[in-house]
């Protein structure tokens, strides 16, 4: 227990809120995908995209504001080449996901040549008045970055479009059938595309909010795997909103931990401790695996309306 | 109007033209990405697919074609086989390294002993590291019912941090002077795999290469196995009646493609790569998706597709130090022949008709 009481209990909850904003956002928005019926396994390639793209626009423009609309921008611009091809070439969407990916991995790599070493500029952070003086929840909920609680917004926001709304109902409809919904007028390839923009513009601020604030600079490949993450964070909440909520701080919290731990020079080498957070969430997949029911019914399905 | 109609078969002459038509839209598509970067790009394209094949210095390139394509065409005959029956490991780059470590494990455990037995031993256990890598999301997905998709993906950053740590730690070179990274496998006789015929690139992993694709052209042809890895990819529901057993071809298909990318990246660290470093790998795992899709999940599609994509690998790094071209313009460009494959795909199972709006 020595170890752990070098770490202030505070400052590790605040920092668990920072680390799972970038999964927390880009979890929501596949979410949304998902629940129309889409699988976009090009997160990873999305976010990555919306770093450099966040990061760029800040630099060049000052203003972290500018750079959090570039992001989305950015990320929606590669989701929109995904829908291209999976709803209207009707191409497979494992593989048009993972084309996603590797051709966004590529696509930051040479956009954020000349942005390695730099510095963003900084993203204010709020001191909510009086909130923030609370002694204890003050630091780790009351004295964050905008986007930290724009993440929570978003969360309710999705839950309860999806639950309460006929917009929501409607997108819920296309994703569990995508025959009976076309049968009921609905336009399916329609509201697919607007659900994966959403999906590809959540993914990009997830990506800028890792380089211009959790890091913040531009390394190549910094988001790591963090897309990936949000994937599989998705199946971990059986595609609710609420419980995506749950789960990023779970890999928010392990993350924080670890780097924690590595920090505090635990007996361990770096690398092990490195390791868990995509271990945790093998770990998870495995504990979620059994209620498989609530798939959305048309997930990742090739829709071809017969006239 | 432009309507699509479903062909009844997908059509036979566009399964084998797509990829062509695909390279031809990439190499227009990345003539003009390149042009934007500021380069002539008839230059670029000329340096990346001609001069490696014809130019002046092909006699030093064209072995480099079988080094760089061993390990794509080797990891990607083992993805096509579950990719057809709609099993999906992306996780080979993740089999590729912990296979090498294994392999180089052995090896360097007999340092400095000198045996014809080592290198067949080497490759046994790269075979079994990459395979037992890859038994982890078969064996979840059977149990659990996980996605094989995320675990595998997951077990790369894993497999990836448990290279750093053998490369700092376990397996670093005690001679080493503290630098990070291994002993030389290629100055320890026995456990380097060195070119069988001087000049020409050949090592025993594009001898693998070459059997594993004429090995998969047999299994999928003439044997029950490969007709029902086919049956399962093309009516899953007539598969189950047939009697197939999605179990054990999760545990075949997902086996094979890691006991293979296991392979590559053994005879990749014993021979070319040389030892075990944090970045020994550059992401052949990922490259052979392409490489899988491109070939048309054919294994000798996969041989062609493999040595174009080698091509693009060695053009690339001409063009890096000749023309200055970003080392990323190449990835994007790899990515980009397989969004285009995809797209045009779509002549494949469907025939495009015009419509007039009446005949509705």
């Amino acid at each position: 227990m020595m170890l752990f009481g070098s770490i202030d209990p505070a400052l590790l909850l605040a920092s668990l809120m920072v680390a799972s904003t970038p999964i927390l956002l880009a979890a929501l928005g596949e979410l949304v995908v998902e629940r129309a019926g889409v699988l976009n396994l090009g997160v990873e390639g999305m976010m990555i995209t919306g770093a450099i793209c966040g990061f760029a626009m800040a630099v060049n423009s000052g203003s972290p504001a500018l750079g959090f609309v570039a992001a989305a921008a950015g990320g929606a611009g590669l989701a929109l080449l995904f829908a291209l091809l999976t709803q209207f070439a009707l191409a497979n969407q494992v593989a048009s996901g993972l084309a996603l990916t590797l051709f966004g991995l590529g696509l930051s790599a040479l956009l954020g040549q000349g942005y390695v070493g730099l510095k963003p500029p900084a993203t204010i952070r709020l001191n909510i008045p009086l909130l923030s003086d609370i002694p204890f929840l003050g630091r780790v909920l009351f004295s964050h970055d905008l986007m930290v609680y724009l993440g929570l917004v978003l969360v309710a926001l999705v839950w309860a479009v999806l639950k309460y709304s006929r917009a929501g109902l409607i997108l819920r409809a296309v994703g569990e059938n995508h025959e009976a919904a076309h049968a009921l007028g609905y336009k399916v390839v329609r509201i697919r595309v607007l659900a994966i923009l959403f999906g590809g513009a959540c993914a990009g601020l997830g990506g800028a909010y890792i380089s211009l604030i959790r890091v913040p600079q531009w390394t190549e490949g910094m988001t790591a795997g963090a897309g990936w993450i949000a994937l599989a964070l998705v199946v971990f909440a059986s595609w609710k909103a609420g419980r995506v909520l749950l789960g990023a701080w779970l890999f928010g919290g392990v993350t924080v931990l670890q780097l924690n731990l590595q920090a505090a020079g635990l007996a361990i080498p770096v690398e092990y401790l490195s390791m868990s957070p995509y271990l945790i969430t093998i770990l998870v997949l495995v504990i979620m695996a059994r209620d498989k029911s609530r798939a959305p019914g048309s997930l990742g399905r090739v829709f071809y309306a017969t006239q | 109007m432009l309507r699509l109609e479903k062909r009844p078969q997908p059509s036979r002459l566009w399964t084998w033209l797509t990829p062509v038509l695909a390279v031809l839209i990439t190499m227009l598509a990345g003539g003009a990405l390149f042009a934007t970067l500021g380069k002539d790009p008839l230059e670029a394209i000329a340096t990346i697919f001609w001069r490696p094949l014809f130019g002046e210095f092909a006699f030093y390139y064209r072995p480099q074609l079988l080094l760089k394509g061993a390990p794509l065409v080797l990891i990607a005959i083992g993805l096509s086989l579950g990719f057809r029956a709609g099993i999906w490991n992306i996780g080979a780059e993740g089999q590729y390294i912990v296979g090498a470590l294994a392999g180089a494990g052995v090896g360097l455990a007999f340092y400095p002993a000198e045996s014809w037995m080592i290198f067949p031993l080497m490759v046994l256990a790269g075979a079994v590291g990459g395979w037992a890598w890859a038994m982890i999301p078969a064996v979840l997905k059977l149990r659990f019912g996980t996605n094989e998709i995320l675990v595998s993906l997951m077990l790369v950053y894993v497999a990836e941090q448990l290279l750093a740590a053998m490369a700092l730690g376990l397996m670093k070179n005690p001679d080493g002077h503290g630098f990070p990274g291994s002993r030389n496998l290629r100055q320890y006789e026995s456990a380097h795999n060195g070119e069988l015929i001087s000049g020409t690139g050949m090592h025993w992993g594009v001898v693998a290469a070459f059997i594993a694709v004429i090995f998969a052209h047999i299994l999928l042809n003439r044997h029950i196995l490969g007709y029902h890895i086919r049956l399962t990819g093309q009516a899953p529901r007539a598969a189950r009646f047939a009697g197939v057993r999605p179990a054990r071809l999760v545990l075949f298909c997902l086996g094979t493609s890691g006991a293979l990318a296991g392979l590559a990246g053994l005879f990749e660290v014993a021979g070319p790569a040389g030892q075990v470093s944090i970045d020994f790998n550059v992401g052949y795992g990922f490259t052979a998706i392409i490489v899988a899709f491109l070939g048309r999940l054919h294994p000798v599609g996969i041989l062609l597709a493999g040595l174009l994509m080698a091509l693009t690998y060695i053009g690339g790094e001409i063009a890096q130090s000749n023309l200055g071209l970003p080392a990323a313009a190449i990835q994007i460009f790899q990515g980009m022949l397989l969004f285009f494959l995809l797209a045009v795909d779509l002549l494949t199972n469907y025939r495009i008709r015009i419509s007039s709006r009446e005949v509705a």
